[in-house]
């Protein structure tokens, strides 16, 4: 047996002696994140949320980075096909800046989807054909067609989307919500992260610990990698050699020594620190618990797709979600790399799809199954857009698209989130926003809406401004997104 | 009018709004208020948002941060029910009230309300926000214990505790001193025999030589430096997606080397904000302005250089504000700064001072340091590399004297004598504007002449190198067709002759069928120029073939002969270029079977591939072997009859490409150890001579404008903007030019009323635990007020007045009384003063996440102490960088080996997107961009990393093993020695108990299980002391382990 399995078992039996009291009494409802200790004591953010009636209690948050291309998966234009390999018209491009990879370009050919579209579920919604699950779910789905954002390079729109600014520094959106509102879940971090590499793009884009990092709030609230090896947690595994029952027999000293320290000079932290070592305990139990998905029946691990038996992949890390949203962690953060299609993007574009279709549309369903769906908040999208004009030569066969800031597309299901809908409408181009734009800052503020969290309210007094997610510039939550 | 509170006051008023603790309940009644720390923030957050400095958007023209607007407009002093700003806000009509409601702003409370009116009651007397004057030197104040105070500040604390009827603690124990004292200065704690030495001194000065010994410590340097590099972002990668490598540790070890040398404060700052402008500036000097390349810098393709030029400025313009001023300048970048009197225009004036640097905004895909550099030299390495250029003027002296003797044999056309005569050739097609073919008897019969050529264009001609030559484009049907002219046969000899300029890869001239498994001949250019020639009956298994690697140029001419014996052998064919033999390199040789194809010979292609483009003259087929002299007569005949008479000057160019090539082909050897020296030369200075980003001016500033909502690419042209210094501060010194000497200059003007304040606040924080001022980085009018005003003054005055001398002040802080307090929290104070706002009692807090592995390091003896060099890389879990590398960055981590797994904590590898975990779990930075202030948390993670990490778990071993080799005696006196490492001092009985029963448990453990006992002492890769007790080691290295994640352990106190 592994550690981690010893230790679990081992942890188990010692909770249940001493349930009656004691040090496991002690401990209970008193994991890091959900009592401020004193350093955060003069911050505002704990208790003072929700504000209003939360519709969601958490997020599950599927980031697809390198930015999938809207053109082929969600915005259908048509009318492209007419006009395939022609020049994009001047007054569409409008002079809008461009990155340097196509800057020198002489001409910008506008391509067409390579894919076919049709209509879905009672709404109706156009989705590409590289989605079939997730048509089949579209019904569940708000598709937000007019997302833009500021950043054109993706080190900072991937910034931009997780910490409301392009710049380090910030705290990410999961910091943020466990700031706000504390955790539900005694025993796992309020705010986890998954990442899962794409088979569409070897060379994929990196992801920075920024992205769920903790900023200018305390450490605490930063994201805690759950990582796919034989440690889930970093170091959470006790050392060959010290077994369960010499890691409880150390942990006992510690605790009476830290005990009498504190009865010699009276400082509260000490008793904060033994309920930390405690509950570092009880995560030795709670996260192989929460990783081991061996209790799963085949016919929820089938629906997630031949993926989910190996560990590390988008589809384990889709089910792995539904396991901490059971276990009522606030915020999930899952990343899949590889959407960044410059060149040979019907190739790469169709591996990404296969990766991340079918595990988004089970995740979904089986929270709906399960009663999860209302009151959790799922996300589905990417940085920014791609261009309808080709990057680099078409052929028959590829073509390439650019990064495109000014339109692209996501979806939202679930706790709070009007559903069955298709929101905003691009030009013909899928270049420019023609009705309803949703900033990045307004999705964050929509998010946070649907949490129960005012967007205005959720700030820490940083540098002698209020601090938010959203930023100084007015975005709001969007009504016409909401349930 | 300036409103200045007498200093006993001072002391009695609340500590300021937002700040209130239960102690300032208690407080007395205030006999003044004070406009800067009472009235203005509540003003600032309230009503600036419209009546403050933002020009944009300032409603009614009505300004409530300036004295003159304020009472003209909105009140009158002495008379609060006649101000219209109190009616205003006491209005319950919504057409009325303020804040409106769309203002978004909190409203007022009662209390607030009730401060106002009682200010505009008094007078409504104004001042200019406390920090923006220059600090006057406070009297100091009197005190109902003179005895008490040890150093001037001590007053300012007692004063204050007196005022709350309270006293300070006692003083504390000397083995909690010099522990606190050592971890304070250091980061590091006393050994035993240190603090034995200290217990033993009873000498009355010996605090104060303890306190001289540790600031002469070389780890003093060390430590200071870690609280620095945070504000000035140090890392060791650019800090953008890929997150490339970079060489700052020599500006690093300037930092440590300036802490440790007492540089003082003002040069300290002098030389990091504008070094390189000094005077004869030296390297050190300019190596001290890299504080401002420490700034991220973004290598993402396709990022606009611009935007990013103008991201670093203003990072550098935040951090320089923050860590030298105290302010937040970002603030105004898009607009009018809201609270402090900044302008958008004045941000920008500020923002042309850092906008006319040579460095530039974004480096594509750019791994290592750009531009501008110093290159850190040493003796060693300079003997070193004079010895590699010594070796090189002797190599390149080599090379050009054969060059000189090489060149004789090349240029024919200077000899006077004729060249000999070339041999006659059985085939010769010259090519030379026309496609006729001259044969001997033998041959004359296969071949039609002219010979055809396919291309519908007809054939082009250019001139070539000696005389017209035929150019093929590369495509199919460009090529010349000879028909079956020559018969190849594996036993017969022959020689191939031509001069060549090729464009492209391709078949330069074939007798092949491809699709016959390419039977035939040909002579094939690869993409490299490398040369091929083959031999085939059916391709690859019964063929030989041979490549000239070091062959044709692109663009340049070359004299190409192919000689084969008939011998069916690789060793029968040579191929010579330049006349000269080329090394060849067998691929295959199995020919054994006919090489007679049906398909013509062509030139410029195969049957059906590798079409060529480029241009070739002079196609001779001889039916025997040349030897080496005759072959070099064909290139030498044709070069004498072409040049003899002079070389024209239009040829010139052409000429001397084709030597070159020559000479590269035929030089090997000695251009081969030329290059063999500089690549070993530029290998020793990459590693071992480094280069450090600085610093530098362009000859012509670029003019700044003002950018519209702070858009790189939205300038306001009509004015451009002349650097300069915000106005509400003092301008730059008489005499100062106006860049970043002068804002240095400036910076440490004695007039200049936040730099010296800013500084003496964060030793503060280091020695505390917490600064005067709460956020070290915002000065501004929307900081909490100072909790001792005073205090910080007198401070920062002294400070000034020390000379800025750095060791000397800290030494003042740590003499003090109020800073040898004992830190037992008592009961009163637990209540009445929780977050020791008073100071009275001792710091108590945290270490910092370097200094809780350095001190395991160091109590376990695994510290190694080498001060400075590059960063090394610890111990961290496997693929953290990897998981998130994506397809590039720097490639996976490799971990140190031996002693730099055991340096300390501030040279381990920062890579800015994925720190060290352990690091961040303790509450460090990513080191993105400048942080002058840490959190203190304590989480579960921290417990996880100290229990199970091997760099802990490892130095419990090592400890275990000090305990059972270096304690005498018994288990008593080992763990008792063990838990002195750790802590500086002994357990007491109740602990001993503790301790002692845990061991028995664990040596039972441990006897029980000797597999276990052997896993758990070998963690870690630092060697086992193989003396000792297997059972016993284990035991104690639970006991080690329980020692070292004591909050004890990993607290100053």
């Amino acid at each position: 047996m592994d550690p981690l399995h010893l230790t679990q078992q081992m942890n188990r039996r010692f909770f249940l002696r001493n349930a009656a009291g004691g040090l496991g009494a002690a401990a209970l409802g008193l994991y890091g994140m959900t009592v401020p200790n004193r350093a955060d004591a003069a911050l505002p953010g704990a208790a003072a949320f929700p504000n209003h009636k939360p519709k969601a209690k958490r997020v599950i948050y599927l980031f697809q980075s390198g930015a999938p291309s809207q053109i082929e998966l969600f915005d259908y234009k048509p009318s492209l096909e007419k006009i395939h390999m022609t020049e994009l018209p001047a007054e569409i491009r409008m002079g809008q800046r461009l990155t340097g990879m196509t800057a020198s370009q002489t001409t910008f050919p506008v391509v067409a989807s390579k894919f076919k579209f049709a209509q879905h579920g009672q709404s109706g919604a156009w989705m590409g054909e590289l989605l079939p699950h997730t048509a089949g779910i579209v019904d569940d789905l708000c598709i937000v067609r007019t997302m833009y954002t500021e950043a054109i390079n993706h080190d900072p729109a991937i910034t931009f989307c997780q910490t409301g600014s392009q710049l380090a520094g910030r705290p990410s959106m999961g910091a943020w919500v466990a700031y706000g509102l504390g955790s539900s879940n005694d025993d796992l971090p309020t705010f986890m992260v998954m990442i899962s590499r794409g088979s569409g793009r070897a060379a994929d884009q990196p992801l920075y610990d920024r992205l769920w990092g903790s900023g200018v709030l305390p450490g605490r609230y930063q994201g805690v990698k759950l990582r796919s090896g034989e440690e889930p947690v970093l170091y959470l595994a006790n050392p060959g050699g010290c077994s369960p029952t010499t890691r409880r027999s150390m942990l006992d000293q510690i605790r009476a020594l830290n005990q009498e320290k504190h009865e010699a000079v009276g400082d509260p932290e000490i008793l904060t620190r033994i309920d930390q070592y405690e509950l570092a305990f009880r995560m030795q139990t709670a996260v192989p618990e929460l990783t081991d998905i061996s209790d799963e029946p085949k016919h929820i691990l089938d629906m997630y797709g031949p993926d989910v038996h190996r560990p590390g992949t988008f589809a384990r890390n889709c089910l792995l979600a539904r396991r901490m949203a059971e276990r009522d962690v606030r915020f999930v953060q899952l990343y899949h790399m590889g959407w960044d299609h410059h060149d040979n993007l019907p190739d790469h574009l169709s591996k990404q799809c296969y990766d991340t279709d079918q595990a988004s549309a089970a995740l979904v369903t089986d929270l709906k199954q399960r009663g999860l769906l209302e009151d959790t908040l799922v996300v589905w999208g990417g940085e920014f857009g791609r261009t309808v004009y080709s990057q680099g030569k078409v052929t028959d066969v590829t073509y390439g698209r650019d990064h495109h800031p000014r339109c692209f597309s996501l979806w939202l299901a679930g706790g709070g989130i009007k559903a069955g809908q298709v929101y905003g409408t691009t030009d013909d181009f899928s270049y420019n926003i023609v009705e309803n734009p949703v900033h990045v800052n307004d999705l964050n503020a929509t998010m946070l809406h649907c949490l129960g969290i005012n967007h205005r309210q959720l700030s820490v007094p940083y540098q002698g401004l209020n601090l938010r997610l959203t930023g100084v510039e007015e975005h709001d939550p969007i009504p016409g997104l909401l349930a | 009018m300036i409103f200045r509170i007498p200093p006993r006051c001072a002391q009695l008023i609340l500590a300021g709004i937002g700040c209130l603790t239960p102690l300032a309940v208690q407080a007395a009644e205030p006999q003044a208020i004070d406009f800067t720390r009472q009235i203005q923030p509540i003003l600032a957050d309230r009503c600036y948002q419209c009546h403050g400095p933002d020009s944009q958007q300032r409603k009614a023209e009505l300004r409530l941060d300036v004295e003159d607007s304020a009472l003209a407009k909105a009140i009158v002093p002495g008379k609060p029910e006649e101000s219209e700003m109190l009616k205003r806000i006491l209005s319950t009509d919504p057409e009325e009230q303020m804040p409106p409601a769309e203002a978004r702003r909190k409203p007022f409370t009662v209390e607030e309300v009730e401060l106002l009116r009682t200010w505009i009651a008094a007078g409504a007397p104004w001042a200019q926000h406390w920090a923006f004057e220059t600090p006057a030197a406070p009297a100091l104040p009197a005190v109902s214990h003179p005895e008490w105070p040890r150093d001037g500040l001590d007053h300012f604390v007692l004063a204050r505790i007196e005022a709350e009827a309270l006293s300070p603690a006692k003083p504390a124990s000397r083995e909690t001193l010099i522990r606190r004292l050592s971890l304070d200065l250091t980061g590091l704690p006393p050994t035993p025999e240190e603090i034995d030495t200290f217990l033993a001194d009873t000498a009355p000065d010996a605090y104060a030589r303890l306190v001289d010994r540790i600031l002469a410590s070389p780890h003093y340097g060390e430590n200071m430096a870690r609280i620095w590099l945070d504000g000035a972002r140090y890392a060791d990668t650019n800090g953008f997606q890929n997150d490339f490598n970079r060489q700052m540790w020599p500006w690093r070890d300037w930092v440590i080397q300036a802490f440790n040398n007492n540089m003082p404060f003002d040069r300290f700052t002098v030389e990091q904000i504008a070094g390189d402008l000094l005077p004869d500036a030296t390297d050190a000097q300019r190596i001290g302005s890299g504080f401002n390349r420490n700034n991220r810098s973004n290598t993402e393709g396709g990022s606009i250089e611009d935007e990013w030029r103008v991201e670093n400025i203003i990072d550098r313009v935040e951090s320089t504000s923050a860590v030298f001023l105290g302010l937040t300048m970002g603030c105004a970048r898009c607009h009018d700064h809201k609270y402090d009197p900044i302008s958008q225009k004045e941000f920008y004036r500020f923002f042309a001072i850092f906008n006319s640097t040579e460095d530039k905004g974004f480096y594509e895909e750019t791994r290592g340091n750009a531009g501008p550099i110093v290159t850190i030299a040493t003796p060693e390495t300079t003997a070193r590399l004079a010895e590699f250029d010594e070796a090189l003027k002797d190599a390149r002296r080599s090379l050009r004297k054969q060059r000189a003797e090489l060149d004789k044999q090349l240029m024919v056309w200077e000899d006077p004598a004729p060249a000999p005569p070339a041999p006659d050739s059985d085939l010769r097609l010259p090519l030379r504007g026309h496609l006729r073919a001259s044969a001997t008897a033998g041959y004359a019969a296969q071949i039609q002449s002219p010979v055809r050529y396919a291309a519908a264009t007809g054939p082009v001609f250019q001139e070539g190198l000696t005389g017209p030559a035929l150019h093929l484009d590369g495509t199919a049907e460009s090529h010349a067709d000879l028909g079956p002219a020559i018969d190849f046969e594996k036993d017969r000899p022959f020689t191939i002759s031509f001069w060549v300029r090729p464009e492209t890869s391709g078949a330069i001239f074939s007798r092949m069928d491809d699709a016959r498994q390419f039977r035939g001949v040909d002579a094939l250019l690869g993409d490299d120029g490398s040369l091929v020639v083959r031999l085939v009956h059916a391709w690859p298994e019964n063929a030989l073939k041979v490549i000239a690697e070091k062959g044709l140029r692109m663009g340049t001419w070359s004299h190409v002969c192919i000689a084969y014996d008939g011998s069916a052998k690789a060793q029968g064919v040579q191929i010579f270029i330049g006349g000269a033999a080329a090394p060849l390199k067998t691929e295959t040789d199995a020919l054994a079977g006919s090489i007679h194809a049906e398909a013509p010979v062509l030139l410029g292609r195969l049957s059906e591939s590798a079409f060529f483009k480029g241009a070739v003259a002079d196609f001779q087929y001889f039916s025997r072997v040349l030897d080496a002299p005759q072959i070099r007569s064909i290139r030498d005949t044709a070069l004498d009859a072409t040049y003899g008479a002079g070389v024209p000057e239009d040829k010139k160019e052409s000429l001397e490409a084709f030597l070159e090539a020559e000479r590269t082909n035929q030089l090997t050897s000695e251009i081969a150890a030329v290059k063999k020296i500089e690549d070993e030369r530029n290998e020793y200075a990459a590693k071992e001579v480094p280069t450090v980003m600085v610093m530098k001016e362009l000859p012509e500033p670029r003019p700044t404008y003002r950018l519209l909502r702070g858009l790189y690419d939205a300038p306001d042209t009509t004015e451009t903007l002349s650097p300069g210094v915000p106005a509400f501060l003092p301008p730059l010194p008489e005499g100062a030019p106006a860049n970043r000497l002068g804002l240095a200059q400036w910076l440490v003007d004695p007039a200049n009323p936040l730099v010296a304040r800013v500084a003496v606040n964060r030793f503060w924080l280091q020695f505390f635990g917490k600064g005067l001022v709460k956020a070290p980085d915002n000065f501004g009018t929307q900081s909490d007020p100072p909790s001792h005003p005073e205090l910080l003054d007198y401070l920062a005055t002294e400070f000034i007045a020390m000379g800025w001398d750095m060791k000397a002040f800290q030494k003042r802080i740590v003499m003090s009384a109020t800073y040898q307090q004992d830190s037992a929290v008592s009961t009163v104070l637990a209540e009445r003063d929780p977050e020791n706002d008073l100071y009275a009692r001792g710091p108590r807090f945290r270490m910092a996440a370097e200094s809780i592995r350095d001190n395991a390091l160091a109590v376990s003896g695994l510290l190694a102490r080498r001060i400075g060099g590059p960063s090394v890389k610890p111990y961290q879990p496997d693929k953290l960088w990897e998981e998130l590398a994506g397809g590039a960055g720097e490639g996976p981590y490799v971990q140190s080996k031996g002693e730099d797994l055991y340096r300390r904590s501030l040279y381990t590898y920062r890579k800015r997107t994925v720190p060290h975990p352990t690091l961040s779990t303790f509450d460090a930075p990513s080191w993105e961009i400048c942080r002058v202030l840490r959190a203190r948390t304590n989480t579960p993670l921290q417990a996880l990393a100290l229990l199970n990490d091997v760099t802990y778990v490892e130095a419990s071993r090592k400890l275990a093993e000090r305990m059972l080799s270096e304690a005498p005696g018994d288990a008593m006196e080992r763990v008792r020695y063990g838990f002195r490492l750790v802590t500086g001092r002994y357990p007491n009985e109740t602990e001993w108990q503790i301790l002692s029963t845990g061991l028995q448990d664990h040596l039972r453990t441990y006897a029980n299980d000797p597999e276990a006992a052997a896993m758990f002492a070998a963690q870690g890769e630092a060697p086992a002391d193989t003396k000792l007790d297997p059972v016993e080691l284990p035991a104690y290295m639970a006991i080690a382990g329980v020692i070292l994640n004591l909050d004890e352990a990993i607290t100053i106190e």
